[in-house]
């Protein structure tokens, strides 16, 4: 997804997320269920006076572990004769004060150091990263109970201190929300339209970060409440009635009174439980326009099987005309399952042929849908794609309806594939060696597998190949990483390579080289190859067929002289007169951005 | 590697020597009355003054702080006003204790969210849902109920456990793994949950990668590019909220400690502070810190050597 994407998503989406977000709250059953809960509990505690019958401290011998439903003791007394609903009532005030200021502080500290260090920036955001970073890493429950005498005891003041502690989860997260805004184009472009600084955090950061501070808000306030339960079970304040102190109380009975427990534990978990089903709830309401999507099977593992067509694509040609070529494509869709349940098609019906022995270069802007079609011959578009064909083989064999084992053996021998970006495409936790000889162990020793790894590598003209064998990917330089990818490629000795724009990300001189390189190999081998490229430069170097496809949909075909000639697409006309261009700008993105993640999605 | 080693133990130092200069100027500056603490209520003034004098308490402040980092770096920690014992052999027996249930729940927390975030990444579905309860449970049950619930099913109930108690390693294996085994599980599970998600959203993250698909384009198998390609490149930021969890756990110990009343860290700490035990709670603060350090620090060793570029220069 692109820049301007997700402004148009974050723009489009705005309003309605800002209207419905609570609406879908209250829509999910677990969401109202926990509001009604976390409701009632705060409506006992605020009527507490009314409902009480005794103070909560008062004690009476008569009731020592009276039974629940005793007169004017409903649930009971505890082993002081003390009135459990009464101290049920006014431990909820207190876990809820708790939750307030516990919450609050940590709200109030994490979000407004993290939008002055997200949007400042610079030595403003370094400085107090470290900081919190530190606090971070503070045993806070230590110094909390150390500096118990500090504080007075209250569980007001020590909720204050824990609220410190919960601040650089927080800040952690608004910094990181406000950073992402702030690289956001919007941001800019409202900052060029002459809005103040001020307003622009007003307007769109806190906006982007309300849902996420929301969310943790409720999680926070649970953690508020369970520490300071915590620290009353273990007799810090004991003289106030809560949660932690009766608790601690029945505790002591468990062998006697055991359910003398469930009031304490039961009205804790009710009170913490609807807070943590609330955020959830509000967490899933928020991502509600998603959820369509998400419904489907998430498996990730594993790539996206393809379709025989089905009769409502529309096919453009005749079904399977039975070549002898190398790659047979007949009526190619790919569709993408949209967020409203519809389905966008990158790939339209396309159908090409590649010979083997021959370069084929398949050409387009970005968007245009020819990495698609090349990841729907390797077999290895993300499992959301839907993908179908007529007809889609590769030296004879088809494609269609093959599982996934028998995808990967093809994808080992017949079928190789050459990434854009070298760096990215290489594993950085392991050895170039080991990830070049796990491609090939199937068939051999180690040892066999490493002579050959160590051969290729020089085939592809690494002057060292024992040195880079042994090195990680970030000790190795991006020319030389394209090598080290082009030997894994043909390492299977494949009938057909996919090389998808693989010069692009490389220095002008390196292009050249990688070029006759794979001529080269193409030479040697026989393979056949499908060129991805938005380079015609590239394209009258190496092919000798060439397509073009814009809007996925193939726009025109022939070999490469008569196209550069007479093209007779005006689409093509342009490609080839933006050559002249291509030469002095690099008119593609930063390595690894928006193209990548657009085509790949 | 060693310079970033080097930095890392600095910044350690640093945070260990802040946490201690803010324990000792907030506790000795509060005025605890621990001269009348120790002689009761009968005491009179002067008595009190002697106490405080023999204790140094009627120095100023600064000299105080002085006295005792000289005396800290030179290894004494000072002796406990009401046990008389010294506070670096009294931590130094009740650390086991602490460490024990607290690796065990380390232990189980990384097995346990590795599997559960791996086939929540690579299977989705049922063990999403499974995440999810975990994590829910964690956060609706407070430690001490969960502690106490645990308590109730499985050493009262079900008595397969003893509910109290602590036995040393060195006394009888299974006897101690018995003792600190309830324990270590109240702890795991809200570590579990936040290590699993996190396991599982930088697995998804690495499933994503271009890398991968090049494994695959080579044919590489699904389990290998999961168990070992992926799961290497996201151990990494697992071990970050790993180190994070630790400190968690290590805090929520001294709620846990009272429950199944093992006699470690927590309990000394909570006496010390109950009692106003001055030189006690800074050990206890000092303590935990350096704990603290060294387990940054060893987590820092660990992502050094998972992170190639990290360790090769």
């Amino acid at each position: 997804m692109t820049t301007t994407d997700i402004e148009t998503v974050v723009q489009a989406d705005a309003p309605a997320k800002r209207a419905g977000a609570l609406r879908r709250l209250l829509r999910r059953p677990l969401g109202v269920m926990a509001l009604f809960i976390l409701a009632s509990l705060i409506v006992l505690g605020l009527l507490e006076p009314v409902l009480n019958t005794h103070p909560p401290t008062f004690s009476s011998l008569q009731h020592v572990n009276a039974p629940p439903g005793t007169p004017g003791w409903p649930f009971g007394g505890d082993q002081y004769g003390r009135d459990i609903w009464a101290r049920v009532l006014s431990s909820i005030n207190v876990s809820l004060i708790s939750a307030l200021i516990g919450a609050g502080v940590g709200l109030m500290v994490g979000v407004g150091f993290g939008l002055i260090a997200g949007y400042v920036g610079k030595r403003t955001d370094a400085v107090s990263s470290w900081v919190f970073n530190l606090l971070m890493t503070f045993p806070s429950l230590v110094l909390i109970i150390i500096l118990f005498p500090v504080t007075g005891g209250t569980f007001q003041s020590t909720m204050v201190i824990f609220g410190f502690f919960l601040a650089p989860g927080i800040f952690r997260l608004v910094r990181n929300l406000v950073v992402g805004v702030r690289n956001e184009l919007y941001v800019d472009a409202a900052r060029v339209s002459g809005l103040s600084n001020r307003r622009i955090l007003t307007r769109h950061v806190l906006y982007v970060v309300r849902g996420p501070i929301i969310i943790s808000a409720a999680f926070l306030a649970s953690a508020a409440i369970g520490v300071q339960a915590g620290l009353a079970f273990l007799g810090f304040g004991a003289a106030q009635v809560s949660f932690g102190a009766m608790t601690s109380d029945a505790f002591v009975n468990i062998y006697s009174q055991p359910v003398q427990l469930v009031w304490a534990a039961g009205f804790l978990a009710l009170l913490n439980g609807s807070l943590v089903l609330l955020g959830n709830a509000y967490r899933d309401a928020l991502a509600a326009p998603q959820a369509t999507v998400k419904r489907r099977p998430r498996r990730l593992l594993g790539e996206a099987v393809i379709k025989p067509a089905v009769s409502d694509t529309p096919s453009s040609k005749p079904a399977a005309d039975a070549t002898s070529g190398l790659l047979t494509v007949r009526n190619l869709w790919v569709k993408y399952p949209q967020p409203h349940g519809s389905e966008k098609a990158v790939v339209r019906g396309v159908s090409l042929d590649v010979a083997p022995g021959e370069i084929v270069g398949l050409v387009g802007e970005s968007g245009s849908g020819k990495t698609q079609t090349a990841f729907s011959v390797l077999g290895l578009l993300p499992k959301e794609a839907s993908v179908s064909a007529d007809a889609l083989a590769v030296a004879g064999e088809s494609l269609l309806d093959k599982h996934a084992g028998a995808m990967r053996r093809l994808r080992g021998s017949a079928i190789a594939y050459i990434p854009q970006e070298p760096m990215a495409n290489l594993d950085p936790s392991f050895t170039i060696g080991s990830q070049l000889v796990e491609g090939l162990s199937a068939g051999m020793s180690r040892r066999e597998a490493k002579d050959t790894v160590l051969q290729l590598l020089a085939r592809v003209g690494i002057t060292d190949p024992v040195r880079t064998f042994k090195s990680y990917p970030h000790q190795i330089s991006g020319g030389m990483a394209q090598r080290v990818l082009i030997a894994g490629a043909v390492a299977g000795r494949p009938k057909l390579l996919i090389a998808d724009e693989p010069t692009t990300a490389l220095d002008v001189t390196i292009q050249a080289e990688i070029l006759d390189l794979l001529r080269d190999l193409q030479g040697e081998y026989g393979m056949g190859v499908l060129l991805v490229t938005h380079n015609f430069g590239v394209v009258a170097d190496l092919c000798d067929r060439v397509l073009v496809m814009r809007s996925g949909e193939m726009v025109e075909s022939g070999n490469v002289r008569s196209i550069f000639h007479q093209p007779q697409h005006p689409y093509t006309r342009e490609l080839i007169a933006s050559i002249l261009d291509e030469e002095t700008v690099r008119t593609d993105p930063a390595p690894g951005s928006a193209r990548t993640h657009e085509e790949a999605l | 590697m060693i310079i970033f080693l080097l930095r890392r133990i600095g910044a350690g130092l640093v945070l260990i020597f802040v946490v201690t200069a803010f324990t000792f100027f907030l506790t000795y500056g509060a005025n605890i009355p621990v001269a009348r603490n120790l002689l009761g209520n009968s005491a009179n003034a002067e008595q009190i003054a002697t106490l405080n004098a023999q204790l140094g308490l009627d120095k100023p402040i600064f000299e105080q702080y002085f006295r005792w980092l000289t005396s800290t770096l030179h290894g004494d920690l000072g002796t406990s006003y009401f046990t008389n014992q010294p506070v670096a052999e009294a931590l130094a027996a009740r650390l086991p204790v602490t460490l024990s249930v607290v690796v065990v729940a380390s232990i189980i927390t990384i097995l346990v969210s590795c599997a559960l975030g791996v086939a929540s990444a690579a299977r989705g579905g049922i063990i999403d849902s499974i995440l999810q309860g975990i994590s829910t449970i964690a956060f609706v049950f407070p430690g001490i109920v969960l502690g106490i619930l645990l308590v109730f099913i499985f050493a009262i109930q079900l008595q397969w456990v003893p509910a109290i108690g602590y036995v040393p390693f060195a006394e009888s294996p299974s006897a101690w793994f018995l003792s600190i085994i309830m324990p270590a599980v109240v702890l795991c599970i809200g570590g579990i949950a936040a290590m699993a998600a996190q396991v599982r959203g930088s697995l998804i993250d690495e499933l994503g990668r271009e890398y991968v698909r090049t494994l695959r384009s080579r044919g590489t198998s699904e389990r290998s590019i999961l168990l070992k390609h992926a799961l290497r490149n996201a151990a990494g930021p697992a071990l970050t909220t790993f180190s994070l969890q630790f400190i968690g756990m290590f805090g929520a110990a001294l709620f846990i400690e009272k429950i199944f009343a093992l006699p470690g860290y927590g309990t000394y700490a909570f006496n010390a502070t109950i009692q106003g035990d001055l030189p006690a709670m800074l050990g206890v603060s000092l303590f935990g810190v350096g704990l603290v350090v060294v387990v940054n620090l060893l987590v820092d060793i660990a992502a050094g050597w998972l992170n190639p570029k990290a360790r090769t220069s």
